[in-house]
């Protein structure tokens, strides 16, 4: 059975159609891109799954191992496994990064009740992942985000999606704003979360992504509907003829 | 349902009575007749046998009193009080003072107990202070047990002191301060109205006619204090009002940190709480006043809490001095509250750091005023406002540089934050130069807690009440290093408790 399985989901946002029929399968150890043009409704599959306020669903089901994802509150959902790594990660005043991370890493484990993880535990899990993403543990003593490049802001969030090791993680336009550098670094890091026990959803708009992270699945998202699926060469094939023809297939 | 959206329903039907402290202590009490006369102002004084002088100090009061109008520039709004309908002093009724602990009625202690407030020396020293939990990064150290030397003032009247003769032998004077104008009259005589004076403002001038109690301190001449000082007052009586009087002298550099405390129970009338705090900090003097007040706020209609009038002021009179104001201000239904410094001497120097929640009904209206009289004088500001439910939280400041204050420098910051819809923050700064060589800054900020930062947190695993929780803590964060450190972890509870119920 599919650790992910999405059926016919309609999704409204103020009043507005936004994911119309949405079909989707992903089973542990996968990893599916979903591709699309703006406002095909990509954000809005990643924000569903995480739980944001503010999107009402009107039909159909998301099933998570088994069980209606949709009645969890988002920590609930968080504690379950599920990561979103952010397409714009917020900044926090005054919370050093630190305190966020051990916070998050407590509140889950609390949740599933297990206890909490010792101070130097998890300082050990903090430095090894750090150091594999070349991000300084100086950086980390300072408050979430604030003043951070927008490839440190894209690196803590992988650093973030070790520490938490969920089960199913979505990546939300994981590359916007990285110069290529940091787009390797990035990727690389997500390269070595891939393992048999996670699902990993990377959503772009582009075909670079997916040249460091390699898909298992291609989709293409087009207003609303999966429009296509196939292997990687599908990514290819968009990068070369754009997306204007799954535009009119979907009108 | 949106978070934040959700976050202001359940504003809307918060109960503040999670008020912790609500209970009320049944004992027998001794009281003046209800209203205000002449005679309440001389049953008072006869009560605490006090000294001709001070009973015409407290009558040359009175009488101001009776020209002087209720201040209405506040932005908070109440019913009037009718001063002939209140206790003006209350006290648990015991025919003779008690000479130890033992003699206190053990209903009292039982309070204390209850509010987590060791009086008991021995359990002090058996480690009763609180091992604060330290955060891998926060980078505290200061983890060691300090000992607090505690003076409990319940209703009108001091009911224990604590550690009185370690601080003897480091000649420390800390006692209530009806004993210190009996055992050191020339101190009290000398300072007592030098910072307030009796005619400052109606509730000071109140103040001064029927003050009840307080604590003394003094540290005499390079003495630094060898533990924190700290006062516990508490409200039981019905229908009383408090009015202590706190008198702090640091002399030539000399240094003491004090931290106060306050609960009330939980009642459908209103009381009246005026205080007054002076501080004088002579030649390289240092003070440091850390407050953390939670009186109780009313219910969940406004009804019932503590008006809190207090005024609170510091003078830097010699140069090189220092006092600094700490507070976090969570209770009471009405706060009208700035605790000022007077930067007399030249080189003093006078900082500010406050947080005031206000949930509910609540209406604070509280901040500082920093007078520059001396040469190079520096003060700071930072305030952190917190609006929550239907309160309103203002802060209102002055900055002021006389002609003379050649080189005086200020730096302001005020933060508000607010929660919901419903709520307001305003901040009114007042800033006069007279002197072109001053330098004053401002900055201020408001923002709202925004449904993205509380879902971004809520997606990593926290639940939407240790989202805010942790947000707000980020955003009182610097004032918080200011207080000492076993009272910093208190206050950050205090602070989560007062926003419970202010999310879903």
């Amino acid at each position: 059975m599919a650790l992910l399985e999405i059926k016919d989901l309609h999704v409204k946002v103020d009043d507005r159609d936004i994911l119309k029929g949405l079909d989707l399968a992903v089973s542990s150890g996968e990893v599916h891109a979903i591709m699309g043009p703006n406002g095909s409704g990509k954000s809005t599959l990643a924000h569903v799954l995480s739980g944001k306020p503010g999107y009402e669903v009107v039909g159909g089901e998301v099933m998570y191992e088994g069980a209606d994802l949709l009645e969890l509150a988002p920590d609930e959902r968080a504690a379950r496994g599920i990561f979103l790594a952010f397409q714009y990660p917020l900044e926090i005043p005054g919370v050093a990064t630190m305190t966020f991370l051990r916070t998050a890493i407590n509140a889950q484990r609390k949740t599933r009740g297990e206890p909490e993880l010792s101070t130097p535990e998890f300082m050990k899990r903090v430095r090894e992942h750090a150091t594999k993403l070349s991000i300084d543990m100086d950086l980390l003593r300072r408050p979430v985000n604030v003043g951070f490049s927008g490839g440190e802001k894209k690196r803590n969030e992988i650093l973030q999606m070790a520490l938490l090791e969920p089960k199913l993680a979505v990546l939300d336009e994981t590359d916007s704003g990285l110069d290529i550098d940091a787009l390797k670094v990035v990727a690389d890091g997500v390269n070595r979360l891939r393992s048999p026990n996670r699902a990993i959803i990377v959503i772009t708009h582009y075909q670079r992504l997916l040249e460091h992270i390699v898909p298992d699945v291609v989709h293409v998202l087009s207003r609303g509907r999966i429009v296509r699926t196939g292997g990687r060469e599908l990514a290819l094939e968009l990068e070369a003829k754009g997306y204007a023809q799954y535009q009119d297939e979907a009108a | 349902m949106p978070a934040v959206r959700e976050t202001v329903e359940r504003v809307r039907l918060i109960d503040v009575d999670q008020y912790k402290y609500g209970f009320e202590t049944l004992i027998e009490s001794e009281k003046a007749p209800k209203g205000l006369c002449e005679d309440t102002v001389r049953f008072i004084s006869a009560k605490k046998n006090e000294p001709a002088w001070l009973l015409e100090w407290r009558l040359g009061a009175y009488r101001h009193w009776l020209t002087m109008r209720e201040p209405k520039w506040a932005r908070v709004d109440y019913p009037a009080i009718n001063y002939q309908d209140m206790y003006f002093y209350a006290a648990p009724k015991q025919t003779v003072a008690p000479k130890s602990l033992d003699e206190i009625d053990p209903e009292i202690l039982k309070t204390y107990e209850k509010l987590g407030i060791p009086l008991r020396e021995q359990e002090i020293l058996a480690g009763v202070v609180r091992q604060p939990q330290g955060d891998a990064d926060i980078g505290g150290n200061g983890a060691s047990a300090r000992t607090v030397a505690v003076d409990a003032v319940f209703d009108s009247v001091s009911v224990a002191t604590t550690f009185k003769n370690e601080l003897r032998k480091a000649g420390v004077v800390f006692m209530p301060i009806s004993e210190a104008v009996r055992e050191h009259p020339d101190l009290v005589k000398k300072y007592l109205g030098s910072v307030v004076p009796v005619s400052d403002n109606f509730f000071a001038t109140l103040n001064s006619a029927v003050f009840s109690d307080g604590s003394f301190v003094y540290v005499p001449p390079g003495v630094r204090c060898p533990m924190e000082l700290s006062t516990y007052f508490r409200i039981n009586e019905r229908n009383s009002g408090q009015f202590e009087r706190t008198l702090i002298i640091a002399d030539k550099g000399s240094y003491v940190s004090y931290l106060e405390g306050c609960t009330a129970p939980r009642r459908d009338e209103n009381q009246l709480h005026a205080a007054v705090v002076e501080l004088i900090a002579l030649d390289n003097a240092e003070i440091k006043y850390s407050t953390v007040q939670n009186w109780y706020p009313g219910d969940a209609e406004g009804r019932g809490g503590i008006f809190n009038f207090v005024t609170k002021r510091g003078d830097c009179r010699g140069h090189h001095s220092k006092i600094s104001w700490t507070q976090v201000e969570t209770g009471s239904a009405i706060t009208w509250k700035y605790p000022s410094c007077i930067l007399r001497g030249n080189h003093s120097r006078g900082e500010f750091y406050s947080i005031a929640i206000s949930n509910g009904h609540q209406q604070v209206d509280s901040g500082t005023k920093m007078i520059h009289l001396g040469r190079n004088t520096v003060s700071r500001i930072i305030s952190k406002g917190i609006a929550a439910g239907r309160s309103n939280n203002t802060y209102r400041g002055l900055v002021s540089a006389n002609r003379r204050a050649v080189g005086a420098r200020n730096f302001t910051n005020c933060d508000s934050l607010l929660i919901g819809d419903r709520c307001g923050a305003h901040t009114v700064p007042y800033i006069e130069s007279k002197n072109p060589a001053a330098i004053f800054e401002h900055e201020a900020t408001t923002s709202k807690i925004s449904e993205e930062m509380l879902f971004y947190c809520m997606q990593r695993g926290l639940s939407q009440e240790d989202a805010v929780a942790l947000v707000v803590n980020g955003f009182v964060r610097d004032v918080l290093q200011q207080l000492p450190m076993e009272f910093a972890v208190e206050a950050q509870k205090l602070i989560s408790i007062s926003l419970e119920g202010s999310v879903g």
